[in-house]
């Protein structure tokens, strides 16, 4: 790719919870975007653009919010871009503006995506307000019975997957549920929601905020050399494909696959489950680890489970898989995905506290939308030249 | 190549109705078809495709959603979606393409607006705290810019009336200013219609665009800017805006022979002209603009289609124009030239 690099200086997110009664829909953003700022150490006069993403805006009953939080987000007199490809919106959010870079257009930009749930009824608008909806777990539980089918896998994978990110969640201070008694039993004994995905194994409807500060290889070498280690942007990647049809595998999603392929092609990463020391995946129901470690070429097809199984992606295994918490933690919807983007990030800074992966310095996240069709990932590092 | 390699090679758009039973992938199916068809162009040559629409207009939460199915998105493509005029889907595939590694991009922008009421959905964009639970739908906030405006000396209700004629191509502004006012002092010709439709826009980059036409329309400046949200907090007889859109686009750097202008509202053409320092000798809006056709979330890259159709026939420089927002709050300026820039100096 002839395109610039980029590095992200700075991270920031809220305290997601069920209801943010305490901040309007500006304050929420303004808290992630400020520790953002803060880490990046600069202010709002510092940056360039603004991109902002969110999942539909009948989430809210706000249409098109971007305009008026163009105020509070600092963007005026600025390009003010908004984003939304369903679930994955919050990584194309990370994407979108690294493109504002790698074109050279601009120098220093701020990503910023939020939900606020609390404000309307997601399981409705998830429905379009059409009676009958099925809600996510609805709509994904069959392909999760369908993975079931052909790995083989014992039922037990997805309440370990459940009980780890709850785990995960107890080190991360802006998780949203924290659940100190977690347990394989626990798990095991909350009401089945959609076969087999039991309430334990789901992820909570939050408020939330995330935002990144990105820029040019000039700001990512200046904060580097201040002793603020930046994360490098080894790749991009977005992948879409159509709601339905014969061809298309849910399980296996073809835009999952070509998603990661592109952007290991671009980091020249060839044996991802040797090369990559940790993983933000988009699991907003557990046994959806088990599906992308394979989608995406961590695992061989049918043997993700096991990695779950024999320990590999707990956070003190040799493949960690959402260190954060992850989705099933927190989930503003239309954060989650910048969220995945913004903990890689942080995980090859140095900077995730006490869910740092040791020595972490190449680390990949994704996000996915709608009925497993929307797929973005982007793979990051501690330099821009981690294999040499 | 350059940023200033990147090309319109082609664009459609469906037929601009009151009122089409056709759903948005239907329209999009159509349009796209018939703007990479006449350049022998296929689906599986996109590399990159960015959709602009919007749920509120369509009535329904992820409703681009389906719309994956006109792109012929399989095997799966790259791909996004802003909830944006098809106007910045185009910013957003013109930044993609300047990151070197594709050639080709299909943005749309799409809407029908005839299924729902204009003056229930737009007050729900408005700051949720404060001017929502107004209820001012967008003809008001727009009397009270129009208002300004006339009292600025910037237009009259006989200068609106005559861009309405121009625009349209009938009437007499004399008969039009005896009509009633909907919103004083705005008059039923000064308001847009109600449009569905969709357009759809191929992107080319360097020799690819060269092959593909005789005159690629090339995108030399192109910058959007957004202003305060609550018309009460910023000067409604200034556009800062575009100004600051315009001279990051190279407005200036010479001159403009089309300009094709989002102005929904007559007034606002006149504010924009007065912004953008357009003369008399440029030509405004040939097209009819949106006062002639008005299809929400696709109206700009119409714009945009309009001016590159200058440029594809054999012109030197056209600027387009698109807007969201109350009173014009975020603007965007798109500069379309007969050559690359660095070709020319």
């Amino acid at each position: 790719m002839s395109a610039r690099p980029v590095a992200i200086v700075g991270v920031g997110q809220t305290h997601h919870k069920s209801r943010r009664l305490d901040v309007s829909f500006g304050g929420l953003v303004r808290e992630a975007v400020f520790r953002a700022l803060d880490d990046a150490q600069m202010t709002m006069a510092d940056i360039d653009a603004v991109v902002l993403g969110k999942a539909p805006d009948l989430f809210e009953g706000v249409m098109k919010p971007e305009l008026y939080l163009s105020d509070a987000l600092g963007a005026v007199g600025k390009p003010m871009f908004r984003v939304h490809t369903a679930g994955s919106v919050g990584g194309t959010t990370g994407i979108v503006a690294a493109s504002h870079i790698q074109a050279g257009k601009h120098r220093r930009v701020l990503a910023v995506a939020f939900e606020k749930q609390s404000e309307g009824n997601a399981q409705f608008a998830l429905g379009s307000g059409k009676g009958g909806s099925l809600g996510a777990g609805g709509a994904f539980a069959p392909f999760i019975r369908a993975y079931i089918h052909r790995s083989r896998a014992p039922e037990h994978i997805g309440w370990k997957v459940a009980v780890k990110d709850r785990l995960n969640a107890l080190k991360n201070p802006y998780a949203h549920l924290k659940i100190a008694d977690i347990s394989i039993e626990k798990v095991k004994a909350s009401p089945m929601m959609w076969e087999p995905i039991r309430f334990l194994e789901s992820c909570p409807s939050s408020d939330g905020a995330c935002a990144v500060v990105l820029t040019d290889e000039a700001g990512g070498n200046e904060a580097a050399a201040a002793g603020r280690p930046p994360a490098w942007i080894l790749g991009t990647s977005s992948r879409s494909e159509p709601p339905s049809f014969p061809g298309r595998d849910p399980v296996r999603p073809a835009a999952a696959i070509q998603c990661s392929d592109d952007i290991y092609a671009q980091a020249g990463i060839t044996d991802p489950r040797r090369q990559i020391d940790t993983a933000e995946l988009y699991v907003p129901f557990s046994w959806h680890e088990a599906i992308w470690l394979e989608a995406h070429g961590l695992a061989d097809e049918g043997d993700g489970w096991k990695l779950i199984d024999d320990g590999t992606t707990a956070l003190d295994g040799s493949l960690p898989i959402n260190p954060s918490g992850g989705v099933l933690s927190s989930n503003p919807i239309g954060a989650s995905g910048l969220l995945r983007f913004a903990e890689a990030a942080n995980q090859v800074r140095g900077a995730a506290g006490e869910h740092q992966v040791d020595g972490a310095k190449v680390a990949i996240a994704q996000a996915y939308g709608a009925n497993s069709q929307y797929f973005s990932m982007w793979a990051v590092a501690s330099s821009l030249q981690p294999f040499d | 190549m350059t940023s200033r390699d990147i090309a319109v090679v082609g664009w459609a758009h469906t037929p601009l109705v009151r009122h089409t039973e056709q759903s948005e992938t239907r329209m999009l199916m159509d349009v796209i078809t018939a703007a990479i068809t006449p350049l022998g162009l296929t689906r599986a040559d996109i590399d990159f495709t960015c959709l602009g629409s919007c749920d509120y207009i369509t009535g329904q939460a992820f409703s681009f959603v389906s719309n994956l199915d006109a792109i012929g998105a399989w095997p799966p493509k790259r791909d996004s979606h802003v909830e944006m005029d098809g106007a910045w889907a185009l910013y957003e595939a013109w930044l993609r393409l300047q990151e070197g590694d594709i050639e080709i991009a299909v943005v749309t922008g799409s809407g029908r607006s005839s299924t729902g009421d204009p003056s229930l959905i737009y007050p729900m964009e408005m700051d949720p705290y404060f001017l929502a639970p107004l209820g001012a739908d967008p003809v008001t906030f727009a009397a009270l810019q129009a208002r300004a405006l006339i009292d600025a000396g910037i237009a009259s209700e006989r200068a609106m009336a005559e861009v309405a004629v121009r625009s349209r191509g009938k009437g007499d502004v004399d008969t039009l200013l005896a009509g009633d006012y909907v919103r004083e002092p705005l008059r039923r010709h000064d308001l847009p219609p109600i449009t569905d439709g969709a357009a759809a826009m191929v992107l080319a980059v360097g020799d690819r665009a060269r092959h593909l036409v005789e005159h690629p329309a090339y995108i030399t400046g192109f910058d959007h800017r957004t202003e305060c949200h609550n018309p009460s907090f910023r000067s409604l007889t200034d556009s800062p805006s575009t100004r600051i859109a315009a001279a990051a686009a190279g407005r200036g750097d010479g001159p403009i022979e089309v300009a094709e202008l989002q102005a929904a509202f007559t007034h606002e053409e006149l504010l924009l002209r007065s912004v953008l320092e357009l003369g008399d000798d440029v030509v405004v809006n040939a097209s009819g603009g949106a006062l002639a056709a008005n299809p929400i979330m696709a109206s700009g890259l119409c714009r945009i289609g309009h001016a590159a159709d200058h440029i594809l026939g054999g012109g030197h420089r056209a600027l387009a124009h698109s807007t969201s927002g109350p009173c014009l709050q975020q603007n965007l300026i798109c500069i379309l030239e007969g050559t690359p820039a660095e070709m020319t100096a």
